[in-house]
């Protein structure tokens, strides 16, 4: 597989300050781990070999677990064994010897500390083929960090090799429920580091990212109803934005992240609103004497995507997200919810139930063909990865509730799991900056 | 008096006539029980403090409707089917005879498919049965009807027996929410 053949960033303006992701503080640090398993991978992987990073020993085989198992985990590549060899960003590649182990690429680099006392990870990215250098980058971090270094430069690597943004510095939010609890957690994108936003003794559902990733929008029953609250996860303030009489939930963020699609049962069954992220009079976006709900924006804003039971069964209709008459989007079978267009705009992810069994489905949308992704029988929650390549969603295993990742091709699967109990209500974040 | 809640027995014996299966003191059997009294037909409650946790035991003693709570739905539907009417009526019927009395109708899914829709499915349900209610001259404010979508199952399991359980609304009295 050829490489695209970038210029070498300037390494300096690449340094990213990870130590502010540091001062992030979400509460207690959560007992429960989630573990991936992966079934499944890509048809073309790249072979590409990550060299032990040099320097300090310890943490440099921490760092170069990090960036093996993200780009493992992607299914897209194949990591050709490097018996062990050491090699830092400014070593002298033998392009032949790489070449002869199976390598299209090879990272080395190293892990040293800066003047401040932070760590500093450099690397330098090779087209073995090409005997190229394909770039390279230097993240400064705060030890703890260390992963998080790892993971951009996974991103950094998977960018520069498949062409499409890396989501490895993501994360994903989630509803832990353990024996009476909820907890609303935020994992990295392996499952690893996860914090706990929010615990309440009664349901927590549909968390929903707001585009800058700052805050977090969430229905939680804690009074006793549905009651739609912004969280700000670096402060953990929270804001009621919607309580009305009846139910308040479903909220999703519109693309500038000025207001939020919301369902409201104040003037009757359930209907599509928008009001303001900070609250304020909600405007009516939909009307029909039975069920509509579960609104979600179109990247570009102009779309409010949504289930409706107006014909009869419920099926995902848009609307433009001015008003005006829906247009039915899903004909085939009798339950299709939970629409999830694709950050690129391309695709659009929802839950069909075909002979009782609720599958994740895809449409593409220019041609509206249905594929179903998913060989399950209880998948719910679909969220799309920023990069739109993969889809994680709630399913059920053995009777437990597990996160499980599909990519939007439907080749590469993971399963993510938690074994203190029920994992839901998945929501995968946006790019970091 | 200890407790204020007094009911005629008469009312009483009128609330399970309603049921169609109650029984009759003299034992003859067979015959339908005839009411003199001025106020039949009407279950008279004086409550001097609805929010008491003691109900009368026309709405808990097993014999009466008034003890049947749960109305219960098809896949994916949210009309009440016709033979729940009798249990809806015979609530209405208390209602509007006893003003005092408030009611928290509680609508249920079955867990599988989306939250959201399940939540929205089980406010339908707690409306549906409001609105038989409110045309049977209920005042809408003595019904809230809310929905738990399928968050709070009353059967755990995960099979067509819990699931049938779970589609189901709930008729909860002041004092039992």
């Amino acid at each position: 597989m050829p490489l695209k053949n970038m210029n070498l960033p300037n390494t300096r303006r690449l340094a990213t300050r990870l130590v502010a992701t540091a001062l992030l503080c979400w509460g207690s640090l959560a007992q429960a781990q989630l573990s991936i398993e992966i079934t499944g991978a890509g048809a073309n992987q790249i072979p590409v070999a990550i060299a032990d990073f040099g320097g300090d020993a310890g943490s440099g085989r921490a760092l170069t677990t990090v960036v093996r198992g993200d780009l493992e985990r992607s299914g897209l590549f194949k990591l050709v064994d490097t018996g062990g060899a050491a090699l830092t960003e400014s070593s002298p590649i033998d392009f032949g010897a790489w070449k002869a182990r199976g390598a299209d690429a090879l990272s080395a680099g190293s892990l040293g500390r800066s003047p401040d006392g932070r760590m500093e990870a450099r690397f330098r990215l090779y087209d073995v083929n090409r005997q190229s250098n394909l770039g390279g980058a230097a993240y400064l971090t705060a030890t703890p960090q260390l992963r998080a270094a790892g993971h951009r430069i996974a991103d950094y690597i998977y960018e520069k090799l498949t062409g499409e943004r890396g989501v490895f510095s993501t994360r994903i939010a989630y509803v832990l429920k353990s024996g009476g609890r909820y907890e609303l957690q935020i994992a990295d994108s392996d499952g690893q580091n996860a914090q706990t936003a929010l615990v309440s003794r009664e349901p927590i559902i549909s968390p929903a990212w707001s585009p800058d990733g700052s805050r977090i929008a969430y229905v939680s029953f804690e009074n006793k109803k549905p009651i739609i609250f912004v969280h700000s996860l670096a402060t953990g303030k929270r804001q009621v934005v919607a309580n009305f009489k009846g139910s308040n939930s479903a909220p999703a963020w519109s693309p500038d992240g000025s207001r939020l699609a919301i369902v409201l049962t104040k003037d009757g069954s359930s209907q599509v609103y928008t009001i303001g992220a900070g609250g304020g009079s909600p405007m009516r976006l939909t009307s029909s004497a039975g069920i509509d709900t579960e609104p979600q924006f179109s990247p570009d804003g102009a779309y409010v995507y949504f289930t409706s039971d107006r014909g009869g069964s419920p099926q995902i209709y848009r609307v433009s997200a001015s008003g005006g008459s829906p247009e039915r989007v899903t004909f085939e079978g009798s339950y299709n919810v939970s629409p999830r267009p694709s950050p690129d705009g391309k695709s659009l992810a929802f839950i069909a139930r075909r002979e009782g069994r609720f599958q994740l489905a895809i449409m593409d949308l220019s041609s509206r063909q249905v594929q179903v992704l998913s060989d399950s029988y209880k998948d719910e929650s679909p969220s799309f990865a920023p990069n739109s390549r993969m889809i994680v969603l709630a399913t059920e295993v053995g009777g437990r509730g597990v996160l499980s990742a599909v990519s939007a091709d439907g080749r590469i699967k993971q399963r993510l799991s938690v074994a203190a109990g029920d994992v839901r209500e998945p929501a995968w974040g946006p790019f970091t900056k | 008096m200890k407790n204020s809640i007094k009911i005629s027995l008469a009312s009483v014996a009128v609330a399970l006539a309603l049921t169609g299966c109650g029984t009759t003191g003299d034992g003859e059997g067979g015959a339908p029980v005839e009411n003199r009294d001025p106020n039949a037909g009407v279950a008279r409650v004086d409550v001097a403090d609805a929010k008491g946790t003691k109900l009368p035991a026309v709405l808990t003693d097993p014999k009466s409707i008034l003890s049947k709570r749960s109305i219960y739905f098809a896949l994916d539907r949210y009309d009440v089917s016709e033979q729940y009417r009798a249990l809806v009526n015979a609530h209405a019927k208390f209602l509007v005879e006893n003003r005092q009395f408030k009611i928290l109708i509680q609508g249920n899914t079955d867990e599988r498919g989306s939250r959201e829709y399940n939540l929205s499915l089980g406010q339908k349900r707690a409306d549906g049965v409001k609105q038989m209610m409110v045309l049977l001259g209920v005042r809408e404010d003595q019904i809230e009807s809310v929905s738990l979508g399928e968050e709070k199952p009353k059967a755990e399991g995960h099979g067509e027996e819990a699931w049938a359980e779970n589609r189901r609304a709930d008729i909860l009295y002041v004092g039992e929410f």
